[in-house]
């Protein structure tokens, strides 16, 4: 009995080993790669938030907390503040424009589903620069646009380099990943919740707010957050179709790094946007668990 | 920016490794706090090395050089050229100051640049008996403010700022840096101006009068007012398309450097205010570290000759400050391109930027602050 008991013990650990380094094996890729390319990078960046600007750039090791009080400072503050404000506007119009359509998509018969997600996701296939120069071409003041206008007598109207262009360009460049999660939220649910709903007699909006939107609350989150993350920290739109006359954290980031040649304080606002993000993330995870 | 999940125990893992890595690099940067005295010590170089057993790395803005240019090298001086690129000043002086042996023998950055680079201790002093070219500059190349007498740095090309400007689309050709700043109502809104810092700030500070190096805040102040009073009347920033803009129709009146204006084409004009402007040069640089000095040399010296730095002229429309080369350029090609007619005197009106050292943050702080302003 005793000596079943033990090797019984040890072939439980044997196997307890085997399935470890297994799962070491597995994990072993991935894991190198988040720790070689995201934990150490990001690590580095952290730890250039506590020193010095080199006078010609790069960093002196000369502990500071002065990065952190400038982060503070009314002129950085107002520009994180401005890009919180844009990258929220082009979130709520994306969603508003989003939903509807992963609706419509969701309730499409099968083959014609396939066609509208492929189209969703077709300007992907193009360069992100050519489609941003493409609406400068449309929206120019002798662009496409105003040219068709002036035709009917109207115009030419400045639609370019302004706050407007730049949510603009936010919501058309992200609007497929708030399209997307939404779509996998809306396909999953089941009809038959519908029509339950419907059959206890319940009128269309109120399913919708009462047995829909709740259910597809998950998507709704993930998809705000892919617009939200990359436009909060974007700096080509505002650049491009902005003009530069306005700026958002992620030029004042690049501008750190390329320009002022000040890596601490341009960690030190990454670290910032970072922040925010995490806050965010924890917000979705919270949300998932509770749907 | 990560949008990774990770256990609770690695970040602190990873955060102590990059530290160590971090304290580690120390090392590697003293020479960038070292006390911003000039690099005295001279390497002793070898007029007779055998340059076949050397090579020369260079980091260069694309299209710089002529694309033939490593075969040339080749052949004069026996030694292997590699060309690598860099898109602007700041990107090759991220690499020359992190601290890391780059492996690059030359550099081309801009003057300020290569001042600051010199008084980082991190560039090799010319040794002017191994450049023997050097007699075809101009005298007026010797005497540049971010470092008189060539002692670490050869001037490649240099030009000015100015306003490049629609003829037919303009009532009356602008005179002023206030014609740029405050422009008659048919340019109104389509105007540009540059981003980068310095020459941000420089129609305003011309205007008002001040040095393009100035460093008191008082003065900044008045600049900054003046450039967000610019702003309502701006189409837009820009530092690469303001030529294609001027020819679209889309802008009327730009500020250029005078090699970008697209001054060939029809209806479009050079001017440089009356304010006066700036000088900028971009020179070549031999690096501390470059173990190939003689050949580094040898290669600054073929560059100098009046063929092969006349290329740059001919074909990338700078003014280039070399004598020999300048009087080569075709007659037919300087007649209709203006930055090409500028003597050496006329460039010399323009004052030479310099770097500001830790008060070049003022600059950046305002061109924030003009950005950032709705």
């Amino acid at each position: 009995m005793t000596r079943s008991t033990v090797s019984g013990a040890a072939a439980a650990s044997r196997s307890r080993r085997s399935r470890a380094l297994g799962r070491l094996i597995f994990l072993g890729p991935g894991l190198t790669y988040l720790i070689v390319l995201l934990l150490i990078p990001l690590a580095l960046v952290l730890s250039y938030t506590l020193f010095r600007r080199g006078r010609f750039g790069g960093v002196v090791y000369e502990a500071t907390g002065e990065n952190f009080t400038r982060l503070f400072d009314p002129l950085y503050l107002d520009v994180i503040l401005s890009s919180l404000r844009l990258a929220t506007i082009a979130t709520v119009i994306a969603l508003l424009v989003g939903y509807p359509t992963a609706y419509l998509i969701a309730m499409l018969p099968r083959k014609w589903k396939t066609v509208a997600l492929v189209a969703i996701v077709l300007p992907f296939w193009t360069n992100f620069l050519v489609r941003i120069y493409a609406w400068i071409v449309l929206l120019s003041g002798p662009g496409l646009v105003n040219s068709t206008l002036g035709e009917l007598g109207l115009g030419p109207f400045e639609f370019l380099y302004n706050q407007g262009t730049i949510v603009t360009g936010l919501v058309y460049s992200y609007l497929p990943l708030m399209v997307l999660p939404l779509y996998a939220a809306i396909e999953k649910l089941d009809p038959q919740l519908r029509e339950a709903s419907a059959n206890l007699g319940a009128r269309p909006a109120r399913t919708f707010v009462s047995v829909t939107l709740p259910l597809t609350l998950p998507g709704v989150v993930t998809g705000c957050l892919f617009v939200f993350v990359p436009s909060f920290g974007n700096f080509i739109i505002p650049e491009l179709l902005g003009g530069g006359r306005s700026i958002m954290v992620g030029n004042l980031i690049r501008d750190q790094f390329l320009k002022a040649r000040d890596w601490p304080f341009g960690s030190t606002l990454a670290l910032a946007l970072i922040a925010v993000l995490i806050v965010l993330l924890l917000l979705q995870a919270w949300s998932a668990r509770r749907a | 920016m990560s949008r990774s999940r990770y256990s609770r125990r690695l970040p602190a893992a990873a955060l102590v490794a990059g530290l160590a890595l971090a304290v580690s690099a120390c090392g590697g940067e003293a020479a960038d706090t070292a006390a911003p005295a000039a690099s005295a010590s001279s390497a002793q170089l070898d007029p007779n090395a055998d340059l076949s057993k050397q090579s020369v790395t260079i980091s260069v803005w694309d299209g710089y050089t002529p694309k033939e240019l490593p075969q040339q090298v080749k052949e004069k001086l026996k030694t292997e050229l590699k060309v690598t690129l860099h898109d602007t000043n700041e990107t090759i002086m991220g690499k020359l100051t992190s601290g890391a042996d780059t492996g690059l023998d030359v550099a081309f950055v801009s003057g300020q640049y290569a001042q600051a680079l010199n008084e980082a201790g991190l560039l090799e002093p010319i040794h002017p008996e191994l450049v023997p070219n050097l007699a075809n500059l101009f005298p007026e190349a010797k005497e540049l403010a971010y470092d008189k007498g060539n002692v670490f740095s050869v001037p490649y090309t240099w030009g000015t700022t100015g306003i490049c400007y629609r003829t037919d689309l303009l009532k009356t050709p602008p005179t002023s840096w206030n014609d740029l700043l405050d422009p008659p109502a048919e340019a109104k809104k389509k105007v540009t101006m540059m981003t980068t810092e310095r020459w941000l700030a420089l129609p305003a500070i011309k205007a008002l009068g001040y040095s393009v190096n100035t460093r008191s805040d008082e003065e900044l102040a008045k600049v900054k007012e003046k450039l967000l009073a610019a702003k309502a009347n701006l189409l837009a920033y820009d530092d690469t398309t303001f030529g294609e803009r001027l020819k679209k129709g889309e802008a009327v009146m730009v500020e250029a450097w005078d090699g970008w204006c697209p001054a060939g084409e029809k209806n479009i004009d050079f001017v440089v205010p009356k304010e006066g402007s700036d000088l900028w040069v971009d020179t070549m640089v031999v690096l501390k570290s470059s173990k190939n000095k003689e050949a580094a040399h040898a290669f600054i010296n073929y560059i100098l000759d009046p063929q092969v730095h006349g290329w740059a002229a001919s074909n990338i429309l700078y003014s280039v400050p070399n004598k020999a080369a300048m009087d080569i350029v075709d007659a037919d090609l300087k007649a209709k391109t203006p930055s090409l007619q500028m003597t050496p005197a006329q460039l010399l009106q323009g004052e030479s930027i310099i770097d500001l050292g830790e008060d070049s943050q003022k600059f950046t702080r305002l061109a924030t602050e003009v950005a950032a302003q709705q």
